[in-house]
């Protein structure tokens, strides 16, 4: 309390109390919504790993892992995008597209199979990004219009499909399918790609004006961010991490397959979502987001252990998780409103 | 030498030239009020001082050089930051985050350094009366506190001008002492403060010049000390200042006809909910105007909420017209016949993006629809005679109200409340953050609204207007009522006295 309080000592106690009390539901509530994800992530590979003797495998686990690879760092770039408040739907078909470019431009070495989708895909990002944060248009429809118009291109470039590019590079073949610690290469670029996320994210200026452009867009501006530069980046990055999980695919798969990746980006938004970040942006956190993806990674796994499911449960039960998570968030934001 | 001077500055906008040749200078050191009515200006010159619009004639001079801010980013820069009416920081983001935002101390490696930046936080904070964990989100805290956050992170920057625009509106009495000691401080380091506000007494106290704007001219710069308070008043309205006199300085004109035996419209019995109500209790007859007085954070807004339905209560039961709620929401109060209008016009009232129309019609849309379809010719008509019985000062229905004032947006507001035709009217600070002629525009039609037997509740912070405006008034403190003024007792001096009195009583209990 200030000095120039007069207040006398009982009552101004019994406020002091009351605002800890506030200040603790607060930290109890905000660390639910961050960690909740990781919670439930937790109990899920305890349920599995009771349940499963295959499941606790080393084998299993490193398979979890890889196959979560593409959708991992599609949900990391999307993580950016919905915090500044926005949503990339383009996602999954630039995804499929790099997967082409890359095996395509395989066949000039390992370098041109990386670059060659980072370069495409950051262009359409960058569109995306100026269209959105220049003239204002909602991220909904362009990045609907991406979507629709990279899967265009895709289809041009293989021919209706019926030319399958395969990866002439053996080097780049061999990060697809190579191993160090008996942990797929992918799997350690992944985790290389979301420390560098994470620190962007929590330690840096631009993450900080990721969260006030999401936050409020106009009090943002007025405190100074460079709110539309923020934008144009997020789109960019989104649009790079999906060319990035296309090449890890082509690599991992020995070409550009075309049919995968349609509908990648919702599952990448549920993963995001189940993280605990906020549809409405201006909240959320990456590792969020790690136990999102690798939840609905563990569910699909689970499923695939039972054997006789149809794996179209898998959805139905990502798709129960995320309703949960969707009410959980509501009413905690509630509760920490009142207090 | 000024520090900030625009010299015969124009804006225009589609229809409205909002500054016609205003020349204003700010020196040193110098408080200066900026006042005037809505739409005289006062938004815009600020806008153009923080390069938020840029000036269609005129110049702009710092430091005696001229200067073009493209954007608020540059007006910053250069040493000029403002802290505006409704508290313009990102609500989830940190405390301390929200004070440092894109000015963050970093590490040697260009990382942000957090342990650094909680520690400057708190300390800051300190100096400014806020004391909370710096780690919490900001919008959970009580708008004052936000408040005080936003004027520490515009002083923060080597700042040269501050500009702050109705800064007390959400503070307690306490929060504008504070805040007046930083402003001591400012002018102490030579810091120049250009101060709006409405009210009078703190001009008085504060400021050192005034620059009075009305439709877009200047009419009156000088010292303020050697300016008759109903000389400034009469010169921001434009009004002859023997009318002002005779008026008074609200618009209220006194006593309400109410028969003290008539049935209650509305009765509140111990309304309690965890920690904030405990047992409140009152009655408004039709065509009274009860008023609820105390300090903020005495349950006022938390009583108006818990009756509208929307604050959880635990206990307790609201009648409207001797007809008791059911677990009330928000629906069934209204339905019964309760319209509330909230405090936070911005948040919790009107819908910016929306036409004058559209906001008027939300409220009465289900009373005008049938099978779920409604008649446009309808709510034309409502809007018509709503628009011009509270003269609304739009361009026309389909503006958005968005772009109109803070007293046109209120009355807005209050056209949507009434086209439900209520049977009891609750108002939380209902002119807070208007000017003076709308203010006494929204006044006088509270008044008219209880002469035609509606029952009124208001909620206000300025005294005058709770005393001038309500035939009684209850006292509350720590959510409980303790005490309640009637008929002549009904005066600021007795409501401080009954404040005041409760907490020795109170004090005395606890020892």
């Amino acid at each position: 309390m200030t000095p120039m309080v007069s207040d006398p000592e009982a009552p101004a106690a019994a406020v002091a109390a009351d605002v800890r009390r506030a200040e603790r539901t607060d930290r109890v509530v905000s660390l639910v919504q961050r960690q909740g994800a990781l919670a439930v992530l937790v109990v899920v590979v305890l349920v599995a790993t009771a349940s499963f003797p295959n499941f606790r495998s080393f084998d299993n686990a490193a398979t979890v892992l890889v196959a979560a690879a593409p959708l991992a760092l599609i949900a990391l770039g999307m993580t950016f995008v919905i915090i500044t408040g926005g949503i990339d739907l383009s996602v999954g078909s630039l995804y499929v597209l790099g997967g082409v470019v890359s095996a395509y431009a395989s066949q000039w070495g390992v370098l041109p199979a990386f670059l060659a989708p980072l370069v495409i895909c950051g262009l359409v990002g960058v569109l995306n990004g100026i269209l959105i944060a220049y003239t204002r248009m909602a991220p909904f429809i362009v990045t609907l219009a991406a979507l629709l118009g990279a899967r265009g291109l895709m289809r041009a470039i293989s021919d209706e499909g019926s030319t399958t590019y395969l990866v002439q590079s053996d080097a780049f073949r061999s990060f697809g399918t190579g191993s160090f610690l008996g942990i797929g290469y992918p799997v350690w670029l992944v985790v290389v790609v979301f420390a560098l996320g994470m620190v962007l994210l929590a330690r840096t200026r631009f993450g900080h004006s990721v969260y006030a452009v999401g936050g409020s867009e106009d009090a943002a501006a007025l405190m100074g961010v460079a709110v539309r530069r923020t934008k144009v980046w997020v789109y960019v990055m989104s649009g790079l991490l999906a060319g990035l999980a296309g090449a890890i695919n082509a690599a991992k798969l020995g070409s550009g397959v075309t049919v995968l990746g349609i509908g990648l980006e919702l599952d990448a938004i549920a993963a995001v979502v189940i993280g605990g970040t906020l549809l409405t942006g201006g909240a959320g956190t990456i590792t969020g987001t790690i136990a999102g993806v690798l939840l609905l990674g563990v569910i699909q796994n689970m499923i695939n252990q039972v054997g006789n499911v149809p794996s179209s449960y898998q959805q139905l039960i990502s798709g129960g998780f995320l309703a949960v998570v969707v009410v959980a968030q509501t009413y905690l934001a509630k509760l920490r409103r009142v207090t | 030498m000024a520090l900030l001077e625009v010299v015969d500055v124009a804006k225009e906008f589609p229809g409205v030239r909002a500054l016609d040749g205003v020349s204003f200078a700010l020196r040193p050191g110098e408080v200066h009020a900026l006042v005037g009515e809505n739409g005289a200006g006062k938004s815009t010159l600020i806008k153009v001082l923080t390069g938020v619009y840029q000036p269609d004639g005129g110049e702009l001079r710092y430091r005696d050089e001229p200067v073009r801010f493209g954007t608020p980013m540059d007006a910053q820069r250069a040493g000029i930051s403002t802290i505006y009416q409704e508290v313009n920081l990102i609500p989830l983001m940190s405390v301390a985050h929200n004070l440092f935002l894109g000015r963050e101390p970093r590490t040697r490696l260009g990382l942000l350094d957090e342990g650094r930046m909680y520690r400057e936080a708190g300390e800051i904070l300190r100096r400014y009366g806020v004391t909370t964990d710096v780690r919490r989100q900001l919008g959970t805290l009580a708008l004052g506190a936000q408040q005080m956050v936003a004027l520490a992170r515009a002083v923060m920057i080597d700042a040269k001008v501050v500009i702050m625009d109705e800064p007390t509106s959400s503070l307690e009495p306490r929060e504008v002492e504070t805040l007046f000691g930083v402003i001591r401080d400012l002018h102490a380091q030579g810091i120049g403060i250009v101060y709006v506000s409405h009210r009078l007494d703190e001009l008085y106290r504060i400021c050192d010049t005034v620059t009075i704007l009305r439709d877009g001219r200047v009419v009156h710069t000088g010292k303020l000390a050697e300016l008759e308070r109903i000389r400034l008043v009469s010169l921001m309205l434009g009004r002859d200042m023997s009318a002002v006199r005779r008026e008074g300085f609200t618009g209220f004109t006194g006593e309400h006809a109410t028969a003290a035996d008539a049935a209650p419209v509305l009765e509140v019995t111990g309304l309690t909910s965890r920690h904030k109500l405990h047992d409140i209790g009152f009655a408004v007859r039709p065509g009274e105007v009860v008023g609820l007085g105390g300090l903020l954070g005495a349950g006022r807004s938390e009583t108006i909420k818990a009756i509208g339905g929307a604050y959880p209560v635990d206990s307790g039961t609201v009648a409207v017209g001797g007809k008791e709620l059911k677990r009330p929401t928000t629906v069934r109060a209204v339905r019964a016949g309760i319209a509330t209008q909230p405090e936070d016009r911005k948040a919790e009232g009107i819908v910016p993006g929306l036409s004058v129309r559209e906001n008027i019609a939300l409220a009465v849309l289900p009373r005008l629809s049938r099978f779920g379809l409604v008649s446009d010719r309808k709510i034309d008509e409502i809007v018509r005679t709503y628009m011009d019985r509270l003269q609304i000062k739009a361009s026309g229905p389909d503006q958005r109200v968005g772009d109109l004032s803070g007293g046109n947006q209120q009355k807005v507001l209050l056209a949507r409340l009434l086209a439900t035709r209520p049977r009891v009217l609750l108002l939380d600070e209902p002119t807070r953050g208007i000017d003076v002629g709308a203010k006494a525009e929204v006044q006088s039609l509270i008044d008219e609204l209880a002469g035609e037997g509606l029952g009124v509740v208001l909620v206000s912070s300025d005294a005058e207007e709770l005393i001038e405006g309500a035939d009684r008034v209850v006292v509350l403190r720590d959510g409980a009522v303790v005490g309640e003024l009637r008929g002549a007792d009904v005066t600021t001096e007795a409501l401080l006295e009954t404040i005041a009195a409760a907490a020795v009583v109170e004090d005395s209990g606890d020892q």
